[in-house]
């Protein structure tokens, strides 16, 4: 004890307190914070599961029915997979209900996705359905960019446009634009192919041709797309180029034109 | 020694070098009368007089463009491996067209920047020819002795669309390719013949080996070569006529008020030439053209949403899209009435707008030579027509772009398709009624004028407490200017009995041109204006009324 307090003025002193008081609290953290999660996973899938479904009768079960049956006002969940919940309530499309017009669209995610983790458990556990992909499956590593083209231009293109800038579909509904999307939700998408989107199963699509055509996209409409020769004016095509010189070249031209018109030589006054 | 001859030779009175130069080539060459008939010839002073030079000069840019992009361009559908720079599209299978196209674009020097040129330039050419002849149209240039450069002109609108949708058509890409398809389709709409051309024309089945190498002789060599002859006759027609002006003091028939050529209308010229060169240059050094890259190379089992043509396409492109899909089978042949209506359509809209200087003639029965132009509001059916005429245009053209117009404003694509159709049809009647009324609401504007003078927005207060605004009488150039114009009388159907008195057999013909006469110019067709005995009877009276 002696020894202790002889020590205990030492210019060292207070950085071993701190050392011991670090221990301290990491040790009580990690004695409770993972303890916590350590006991979801050993009570298990049935809780998060329990969880899904309160969440679900919340926000979920007044169109799509208490046990995911469905009803007049949606359709039902049963086998739809974790994907589909992940897709749908991770880029706000669902809940739906405030969502007016011909299709739902993206909107601001009102869940955690701890939350929707369990809405994702709860749906899954309905019936069998695609899994939420990891993200090796949709990484970029080891993908075929160039392949990834030939399949969004020959599967894709059709409503998205060449490189995922969107089209219109009939009376109001569209394929919306593809640029700033969640590679993840892009996966899932052409998983479950959800609103008026065709399913690509790994059948049709394999799982190695939907990392491709993630690939492909990331390059030619993201932020690290490389896009030389200017303004893009909205990647339309010739309707806005079209558009623009009409406006911002004949309109020049003409401005110009009336400025040399209005500047003539005067004759001399003598 | 030969030193000390120039200096006896100039002391001895020779001419300066550049004088026996131009001597020696007027000799041969007999430019000298030529010139001194041309370099004084007059042009009038007006911003829309220069319509026509954006055109000339926008032409001269493709040109030269074009020739750089030729030496770099392999016409060629064979296909090959893509190995170039970039990296989405590496190892795909191409045509040559398409991978000499990317080269152009990606490691070419200045490549990228004189095909953004050549194309926005192309762009800018169409729509300026479009308003060139929309001014020559509405401000009744056309007129006798001018109708056969309007109808060069309006030639080198249509061969200037073709050779434009040859050009882009010939980098073999996604979005060019659908357009091939799309024209191969309107061909094969064509009863009987049909089939024989679209072999004809792409060597056999669709796509083919052929068409690239095609299009190409066409887009460089014959629709540009017959192009430039045009424009070189049209230029002669120009000088030969020499150009119209607006009616004002001093400006006759007989006339031409303005600059001589040389020197002001050439210094005006040659730095407009900079201008538009400079303007077309900054548009394509900043704003990204038709990105074959991005769209992919052709295959026929592939296709994009939001395929549109270049925008002088667009009309066709919108009535394809808004004609209802009729077709009609018999005996194992069908007639695909959706595509051809339209193309016959096509044909007709066109034609409508270049053969009615003739039409407007045979109303009138004016022979006489026009160099004093007219104001649109003066002539209101025919600008009325004009109006019409630009309203299924461009009616056309909202349809060709119904699904970006659906997306960009929240529209069901039905709706604008709905839309369409019906102003197909409604529009132009819309157009031509609003337009009359608006034109003869100005005559009678101009007319007001006239008599009692400009509205000064001043009110002043009589003795006896009556309010009056005071009116400023207009100059007399003024004056002169707003009642300039000439007013035909409606025509008449002749006498029912000829000379001897016999009864004469009135023609259909006579009739509908006594119809038309007076729908032009009967009354309420046009503001009579004021003669010169109202105008003393009103100014010599005592103040206003």
């Amino acid at each position: 004890m002696k020894k202790l307090s002889a020590r205990r003025r030492h210019p060292l002193a207070a950085v071993v307190v701190l050392l011991l008081a670090l221990a301290c609290t990491g040790g009580l953290y990690a004695a409770f914070a993972p303890a916590g999660k350590a006991q979801a996973d050993e009570t298990s899938q049935s809780l998060t599961i329990e969880e899904g479904k309160k969440l679900y009768s919340v926000g979920c079960a007044s169109c799509h029915g208490t046990g995911g049956q469905g009803s007049s006002d949606g359709p039902s969940l049963v086998g739809v997979g974790a994907a589909a919940v992940d897709f749908q309530v991770g880029t706000g499309r669902m809940p739906a209900a405030t969502s007016q017009g011909p299709q739902v669209v993206k909107k601001k995610n009102i869940y955690t996705q701890a939350q929707i983790d369990q809405l994702a458990a709860y749906i899954a556990s309905l019936g069998a359905g695609p899994e939420v992909p990891t993200s090796e499956q949709y990484g970029p590593d080891g993908a075929d960019i160039a392949k990834g083209g030939e399949l969004f231009r020959t599967n894709c293109a059709q409503c998205h446009n060449f490189v995922g800038s969107g089209g219109a579909l009939t009376k109001g509904k569209f394929a919306p634009s593809l640029e700033g999307v969640d590679p993840k939700h892009i996966y899932e998408a052409m998983q479950t192919g959800p609103q008026n989107m065709p399913s690509f199963p790994d059948t049709t699509l394999t799982e190695k041709n939907k990392k491709d055509i993630i690939a492909y996209l990331n390059a030619v409409n993201s932020s690290n797309t490389e896009n030389p020769g200017g303004l893009d004016l909205g990647g339309i095509g010739p309707v806005s180029e079209g558009l623009f010189a009409w406006i911002f070249g004949l309109g020049a031209l003409i401005a110009v034109a009336v400025w040399v018109a209005a500047r003539t030589a005067k004759a001399k006054k003598s | 020694m030969s030193t000390t001859e120039n200096t006896e030779s100039r002391e001895r009175g020779t001419a300066p070098a550049g004088e026996r130069v131009a001597d020696w080539a007027d000799g041969r060459l007999g430019i000298y009368s030529l010139a001194k008939s041309n370099m004084r010839k007059i042009f009038p002073d007006h911003w829309s007089f220069m319509l026509g030079e954006v055109c000339l000069y926008s032409f001269i840019i493709i040109i030269l463009t074009g020739v750089y992009l030729t030496l770099f361009f392999h016409p060629s559908m064979n296909e090959v491996v893509y190995h170039g720079s970039y990296v989405p599209l590496q190892g795909q299978m191409m045509s040559e067209a398409f991978n000499s196209t990317l080269h152009i674009s990606f490691d070419v020097r200045g490549g990228l920047l004189i095909r953004q040129i050549h194309h926005w330039a192309a762009l800018i050419f169409l729509a300026g020819m479009f308003v060139h002849m929309m001014r020559v149209f509405f401000t009744g240039a056309f007129r006798k002795p001018r109708e056969i450069n309007w109808l060069f002109g309006f030639l080198l609108f249509v061969l200037g669309m073709f050779t434009g949708f040859t050009g882009y058509s010939l980098p073999d890409d996604l979005l060019s390719g659908t357009g091939v398809r799309f024209t191969e389709g309107a061909i094969l709409s064509m009863p009987i013949v049909g089939t024989y051309i679209s072999f004809f024309l792409f060597g056999g089945q669709f796509p083919g080996h052929d068409f690239v190498a095609r299009f190409y002789s066409i887009h460089i060599l014959l629709l540009p070569g017959i192009m430039l002859g045009l424009v070189v006759g049209h230029l002669i027609l120009v000088f030969y006529h020499k150009h119209t002006q607006f009616a004002g003091p001093g400006k006759s028939e007989k006339n031409v008020v303005g600059m001589p050529l040389l020197p002001v209308y050439m210094a005006k010229a040659g730095g407009f030439f900079f201008l538009v060169f400079g303007v077309i240059a900054a548009i394509a050094a900043t704003t990204q053209i038709n990105p074959i890259w991005a769209m992919g190379p052709y295959r026929p089992d592939q296709v994009s949403t939001g395929a549109q043509p270049d925008w002088y396409m667009g009309f066709a492109e919108g009535l394809i899209r808004y004609m209802p899909g009729w077709e009609i089978n018999f005996w194992g042949h069908t007639l695909v009435l959706g595509v051809f209506i339209p193309l016959v359509l096509f044909g007709l809209v066109l034609s409508a707008i270049a053969v009615y200087p003739f039409i407007e003639s045979w109303v009138t029965g004016d022979k006489s030579e026009h160099h004093i132009l007219d104001r649109p509001r003066n002539a209101p059916t025919r600008t009325g027509f004009g109006v019409a005429w630009v309203t299924v245009y461009m009616v056309g053209l909202i349809g060709g772009g119904n699904d970006l117009i659906a997306t960009h404003f929240h529209l069901s694509i039905n709706d604008v398709t709905w839309f369409v159709r019906i102003f197909f049809f409604a529009g132009p009647v819309i157009a031509f009624i609003v337009t009359k009324r608006i034109c003869l609401g100005l005559q009678r504007r101009d007319r007001e004028k006239v008599l009692h003078g400009r509205e000064t927005g001043i009110i002043k207060r009589l003795p006896h407490g009556e309010f009056i605004e005071v009116h400023e009488p207009l100059s007399q150039e003024q004056l002169h200017t707003l009642t300039a114009h000439h007013q035909y009388e409606p025509a008449q159907v002749g006498p029912a009995v000829d000379e001897n008195g016999v009864e004469r057999k009135i023609k259909g013909s006579e009739k509908l041109r006594a119809k038309l006469s007076n729908a032009y110019y009967g009354e309420d067709n046009q503001i009579p204006k004021p003669t010169v005995e109202e105008y003393k009877e009103i100014t010599s009276g005592h103040g206003h009324h």
